[in-house]
Parts: structure tokens; C-alpha cells; sequence
């Protein structure tokens, strides 16, 4: 099977819906001809023409408002913010209108739209290239939050994402898009190439919205993990020796509670670890569900390991990312408890 | 040290305050007739002047003249008068319920009339609207049933919406009614979207949107008029200058601009204003528009040039922060009155015809709101279910609202 890197992965699931549903379009900042400053819409509107894929004026709000006017129309618009952190101007027309549009109208319009964003940091980007603002979408009831770790399920959750009836926020890791980064910064990462998980079957497949994925099976505690923070994991599992569940959320919002419960209740103890800042984060979401699912099971207090209540710092970027030290640390305090 | 003056703020303020005489001198109004009708596909640039005049049909007299004249017959502007009394009769009865406690909130289309009533006239079946909240005429206009409507704001068991909007924020697929948010501003890029999807698939349909002189300062303003002449979508974005933002004159969202309509200018969309209380003349206007997007020529932008009469809505006090009497000296006079003058000029009505109109049309409305009563009203008699607060917010219930409905109970 075909390795591929998780750009190439993204760019082919929006090239399978390309092909097979003409209501299916594609634009954003740069997206068009120089085919996105990540690469990930090169070649679509080559393949497809200008009134399919192309590049929108620098408004994030005009992106999203009008990809809501063409999903109410019938198509399936697939936009792209540049980087998360431009969403911001964009975010009332995801708030106010696409998340409640099916709702408030009784199901007279309805809102597909899959908005992709990248995500995360950890490539010197700085405050404004490098945040995750997932539990600022976790909140609103009406959309669907989906965090990607590897090419495989990019393709498959993207396909779904597009497929779905309602808006899918995408947001898309941009450190793993090149390789499985551990956050072990200082030696050189290791190509998608070597990666089972980078194995993207040709054409047309999809992981439903809302499935978790257990990426490593362990009896003495669970990580509950998405995005970048799934590699993070399986190298702080590895090098403290603890025999961790790691569960790769993929979906937020809708949330597989049962494999997460099933795991807790296991192992009776649960870390929970993001790149996001700390306070309200979704792991506090996660924390409290974990204690109101699996209070009597638990051994031990949940630990959040998080990014800092801080701006997402330039120089200081690995102080501030939770790396496999910091978190190999907590699972070793979980298990002493 | 600096030999510079102080720096002071200016913040705009309306020529007259409660209290005061009403002043409209500032307003200047062409004569009807006066101003020229260009072709749909004129060069934006050389009727740039359209944006800084008025266009009107209807004169003093109540003569139709002048080149945007002529388009609609006696029978057709018998109808538009009926969707005017409709919308101004329903308007009395929702105001009336809702002081009676039958309803939450209730917002009226007093001197407004013309600008939906008559722009959903020169539409064809397909279109989409992307309306604000007083655009209800687009729905009467359309043959909307006004008991529908009334279950909306009663949000009663047979509301549409199932009780999760507030009262007026209606939606209607089959009649180009695209939902109301209730937010500013947020609709008119949505329609430039809709508009552009519509030219993607190569469909003959067009966008319409709405906003009021004050939500022009919104960013998606800005970002509708962007979008619309970069990809120069088949939309017609419609102003409805009513004079008032709540309790703001409209010189706090204009600034040092001549008009709102000019704003379309450094975009290079045609820019047209026109008196929002004739009904002729928004029809021709609209017409000419629609023709324009209809033909792939691109959007236009209309400043409709009108006076709320009334109150923002229910929970607004306009005597707070204008004269009473400022309506009374609106110069651009009063809708309904208007066409029915003209009407009667042309021999096609009288004052009799239409006092007994009047009261036809009260029997239908108030025969509607019976037949909506007996379903419920906010607070009293048949009310949409607490099941229904959980359905549709997605396609399929996801499992954490499936728990919270069944904490419930329901």
C-alpha cells in the first residue's frame, strides 16, 4: 500500500470527493492556483478548474460566511484558514450561523461545510502560528471537532467530514504533517514513510466521526491523547517503561465516552495530555467526564498535562509544549499515587 | 513640547433631539421622475452619480413619470397595495398580542412596507433572500400563509421552527426565505456565497441580500462586498436605510460618506438609491437589478431610502432619543398612502374600495390569528415539546445529547 505523508493524504481525500461530487469545492487563502501555503490543495484546480478550487480574498469571516451561503445552497464547500490562529474573524460565522443553522431553521437549511485548519506548534511559528483552539469549537453545540494523528485517518476523517450533513471543523496538526513528530525536538524526525499508520489505500474510505482508536494497549493507566500529542504519548510510554492504554480521540465533538470508560475502568487511572493551554481546556472536559463515568474505579487523581496558561511562546516553544519528558513525568507520578 | 493644538474627538450627533423640530432638510430629494434609467449593463463607472441621487417614480400628484416608470399594471400594483395593508394589519395585531403577553418580542415594519413587499415582486420562483428581521413583506408578497407566520411568533405546537427562534426570525426554503439569524450583517456575505455556489453549478437563480444603514459598519459588510465584486456574483445586496440603528442616527455607521450606497463605489459595483416608500420605484429598481445579475453582469447595490416609523421593536422607546413628531415630517411620505393615491389616479381605485379593503383585509389577519390561538401561545395552550429542544441540532443525535434528553426525561 502507498505511504503517504499527512499532506498528501489530505490533499487526496479532497481530490476522492473532488471526483465524486461535483458540489464539492475547495478555497481559501492561496488554496487556488499556488495550491495552499502547506501544499495541501496543490494540483486541484489544474485538475478541476477555477470555479472548483480557488484563492479567496484575505477575510476569514467572508471565507466562512460565504461557504455557509453555498452549503445552504446544496454544495459541500471544504475551506481552508491558513493557520487556526487567523480563524478568529471567521469564528461568529461558525458560532452564530453554520453550528445553528440546521436548528434554528427545523432542518429547513442545513450547513454542510468541513472548515480545515492547521493546528499545534512546534515549527517556531510564535503566538499566531501555533495555536489550538479546539475547545473554543468543543463548545459550541452544532459543529463537530475533529483532530487527526496520522495520514491514514486524515484521509479517512476528512472523507467523512466532507460527507457529513452538518459543519466538521478540521483541524489538521501541522507538525505531524510531515512525519510523526514525538516532540523529541532535538533529533531528527522520522519520515511518515517508516510509519504503518502513514498507509493510505487508494480512492475512497472513511472513519466515522466520533470512533476513537486505541493506538497502544496497556493495563496500568490510559492517555487519553489527539493530534500531535498521540506520539508524544507512545514515546513517554516507551521511555518510562508504563504500560499506558493510549487512546487517540480523533474526534472531540462527537466523543467516544465508551472506549474511554472502558479503558478507565480498566486501568484505574487516566492522564490526559494537549497541546492547548490548561484552563478550560478539553481536558478539563475529559477529566470530568472520566470522574463522573469511572469515580469507583479510579486509583489515582487525573492528571492533565497541557501547554501553559501562557500566549504560545516563541523562543521559549519547548518550555511550553508538553514533550515526552514532561509527560513521561506524569505517568510516573499517576503511578506512584 | 509641541505647538500642535489639542486633539478632540468628534462624535457625530442627529440635527434635532427630543424635544426639537423635526428637521429633514438635509436630505435632498430629486424630483420624481428626474433621474435617468441607465441599461442594465451600463459601465459601473459612468452612473456613478446614482449613488448619490434618489431615484422616485411616484410625484406629488401621485402621477407615475420618468424613465423607471410604466412597468407594472393596475392588477399588479392592486396587489402590492393588498401585501402592503396585509403587512401593516398583521404588524397592528403582532404588536397587539404581544402586549397582551402572547408573545415575547414582536418588531414592526411601519413606513417600510414598499422596500420588501415590492422587491419580492420583481423575483422569479428559485430565488434566496438572506433577510434581516424586517423583511417580512418578502413573505406575505410570496403567498406565505400569514397563520404560519403568527404560529412563529406564538412559537406555539405548530410553529415551523419548533420554538427555537424568537419571534420573526422566520424560514422558508420553498419561498426563498433564507432563515434569519437575529445576528447583524452575518446573512449578506452568506447570499454573496449563495450567489457564487449558483454560478458554480451554472444554475439561472440569484441571491438577494438584506441590511440596515447601521449594520453596513459591520466587517461582513465589508467582506460581502469583497467577495461580490471579486467573483462578481449574481446578488443583489439591498440597504434598508430606515434612519435609525435602535437609538443611533444613521450618521454614526455613515461617518464623513456621502451615502451608504456610495460605499459600493470603490468597488466598482453599481450603486443605486432609491425612495424606499414607492413602490414603483423599488420595483423598477429591484427589476433592473435582478435583470442585471440574472444576465451573469455581476451584483448592484441598493440604498433604500426610507423612515421606521415605529419602534425598533417591542422593547425599544423611540421618544427617548427622537421627536415624536419626526415621522410626520419624513419627506418621502407614507407607503401604502402613496400607492393607493396613484392607484386612485389611474382610475383603478377609491378611497371607498379601499377603506372596505381595509376591513376585508383585518377579518383575514384577525381570522388567522384566531386559527393560530387555538394552537397556542407562548405561554398558554398548545407549546412545541421539550423533545424538541434537543432534536436537530445535528443531522443524527450524538450520545451526550441523547443523555442530556433522557436526564430529562423526555
Amino acid at each position: 500500500m502507498p505511504r503517504k505523508t499527512m499532506i498528501e493524504a489530505i490533499r487526496d481525500a479532497m481530490d476522492v470527493m473532488m471526483a465524486r461530487d461535483a458540489n464539492v469545492v475547495v478555497f481559501g487563502e492561496d488554496v487556488g492556483y499556488f495550491g495552499g501555503v502547506f501544499r495541501a490543495t496543490q494540483g486541484l484546480q489544474a485538475k478541476y478548474g477555477q470555479s472548483r478550487c480557488f484563492d479567496a480574498p484575505i477575510n476569514e469571516s467572508g471565507i466562512v460566511g460565504a461557504a455557509i451561503g453555498m452549503a445552504a445552497y446544496g454544495l459541500r464547500p471544504c475551506v481552508e484558514i491558513q493557520f487556526a490562529d487567523y480563524m478568529y474573524p471567521g469564528y461568529d460565522q461558525i458560532v452564530s450561523e453554520a453550528a445553528r443553522l440546521r436548528y434554528r431553521s427545523n432542518g429547513d437549511f442545513t450547513c454542510p461545510l468541513v472548515v480545515r485548519m492547521p493546528t499545534g506548534g512546534g515549527i517556531s511559528g510564535g503566538q499566531t502560528h501555533s495555536q489550538s483552539p479546539e475547545a473554543l469549537f468543543t463548545h459550541v453545540s452544532g459543529l463537530k471537532t475533529v483532530v487527526p494523528s496520522s495520514p491514514h485517518d486524515a484521509k479517512g476523517l476528512l472523507i467523512a467530514a466532507i460527507e457529513d450533513p452538518d459543519p466538521v471543523i478540521f483541524l489538521e496538526p501541522k507538525r505531524l504533517y510531515n512525519g510523526p513528530f514525538d516532540g523529541h525536538y532535538d533529533r531528527p524526525v522520522a519520515p511518515w514513510s517508516k510509519h504503518e499508520l502513514a498507509e493510505v489505500p487508494d480512492g475512497h474510505y472513511t472513519i466515522p466521526l466520533g470512533k476513537a482508536a486505541i493506538r497502544r494497549e496497556g493495563t496500568a493507566l490510559t492517555v487519553l491523547a489527539y493530534g500531535t500529542m498521540v506520539h508524544v504519548a507512545m514515546a513517554a510510554a516507551t521511555e518510562t517503561g508504563v504500560d499506558a492504554e493510549i487512546i487517540d480521540l480523533r474526534t472531540l465533538v462527537p466523543l467516544d465516552l465508551e472506549t474511554i470508560a472502558a479503558s478507565v475502568r480498566k486501568t484505574g487511572r487516566c492522564v490526559i495530555v494537549h497541546e492547548a493551554t490548561l484552563t478550560s481546556g478539553f481536558g478539563a472536559e475529559l477529566s470530568a467526564l472520566v470522574q463522573e463515568t469511572c469515580f469507583y474505579h479510579l486509583e489515582a487523581p487525573i492528571k492533565r498535562v497541557t501547554g501553559w496558561d501562557t500566549p504560545y511562546p516563541h523562543a521559549q516553544e519547548w518550555d511550553y509544549f508538553p514533550g515526552p519528558a514532561r509527560l513521561g513525568r506524569a505517568l510516573l507520578e499517576t503511578m506512584e499515587q | 513640547m509641541t505647538d500642535d493644538a489639542p486633539l478632540t474627538l468628534r462624535v457625530p450627533e442627529p440635527a434635532v433631539r427630543p424635544g426639537g423640530t423635526p428637521d429633514f432638510s438635509s436630505v435632498r430629494i430629486p424630483k420624481a421622475g428626474s433621474v435617468a434609467r441607465p441599461a442594465v449593463d451600463a459601465d459601473p463607472e459612468s452612473i456613478r452619480d446614482l449613488a448619490y441621487s434618489i431615484i422616485r417614480v411616484l410625484n406629488r400628484d401621485g402621477e407615475a413619470v420618468g424613465p423607471w416608470a410604466g412597468l407594472l399594471s393596475d392588477s399588479e400594483l392592486l396587489d402590492g397595495l393588498r401585501h402592503m395593508m396585509t403587512l401593516r394589519a398583521f404588524d397592528a395585531r403582532m404588536l397587539m398580542a404581544q402586549r397582551q403577553g402572547k408573545t415575547s418580542f414582536y418588531m414592526q415594519h411601519m413606513g417600510e412596507e414598499a422596500v420588501s413587499c415590492a422587491f419580492r415582486k420583481a423575483l422569479a420562483p428559485g430565488d434566496m433572500n438572506f433577510p434581516t428581521y424586517r423583511q417580512a413583506g418578502l413573505l406575505i408578497a410570496d403567498g406565505y400563509p400569514l397563520v404560519d407566520m403568527m404560529n412563529q411568533i406564538y412559537s406555539n405546537e405548530r410553529d415551523p421552527l419548533k420554538g427555537r427562534q424568537m419571534p420573526v426570525l422566520y424560514s422558508s426554503r420553498k419561498n426563498g426565505f433564507f432563515s434569519v439569524s437575529g445576528n447583524l450583517a452575518t446573512q449578506y456575505i452568506q447570499a454573496v456565497g449563495w450567489a457564487m455556489a449558483s454560478a458554480i453549478k451554472n444554475d439561472t437563480r440569484i441571491a438577494v441580500g438584506w441590511i440596515g444603514d447601521g449594520s453596513t459598519a459591520e466587517s461582513d459588510f465589508h467582506a460581502a462586498l469583497v467577495f461580490a465584486s471579486t467573483y462578481k456574483a449574481p446578488v443583489v445586496l439591498n440597504i434598508v436605510n430606515n434612519q435609525w440603528a435602535i437609538s443611533t442616527f444613521q450618521g454614526i455607521a455613515r461617518g464623513g460618506s456621502g451615502t451608504f450606497a456610495a460605499r459600493g463605489l470603490g468597488f466598482g459595483i453599481p450603486a443605486l438609491r432609491v425612495d424606499g416608500n414607492d413602490y414603483l420605484a423599488v420595483y423598477a429598481v429591484a427589476r433592473w437589478a435582478i435583470e442585471r445579475a440574472r444576465r451573469n453582469l455581476g451584483p448592484t447595490l441598493i440604498e433604500h431610502v426610507t423612515y421606521r416609523v415605529g419602534a425598533h421593536s417591542t422593547s425599544d422607546d423611540p421618544s427617548a432619543y427622537r421627536p415624536k413628531t419626526e415621522s410626520d415630517a419624513w419627506p418621502l411620505g407614507d407607503p401604502v398612502i402613496r400607492l393607493k393615491n396613484h392607484l386612485i389616479v389611474r382610475d383603478a381605485w377609491s378611497e371607498e374600495r379601499h377603506k372596505q379593503t381595509e376591513a376585508e383585509i383585518l377579518d383575514t389577519v384577525i381570522a388567522a390569528q384566531k386559527e393560530a390561538e387555538q394552537h397556542g401561545t407562548l405561554h398558554a395552550g398548545g407549546q412545541p415539546s421539550v423533545r424538541d429542544m434537543f432534536e436537530g441540532v445535528y443531522a443524527q443525535m450524538p450520545p451526550h445529547l441523547r443523555r442530556q434528553r433522557h436526564e430529562v426525561g423526555v
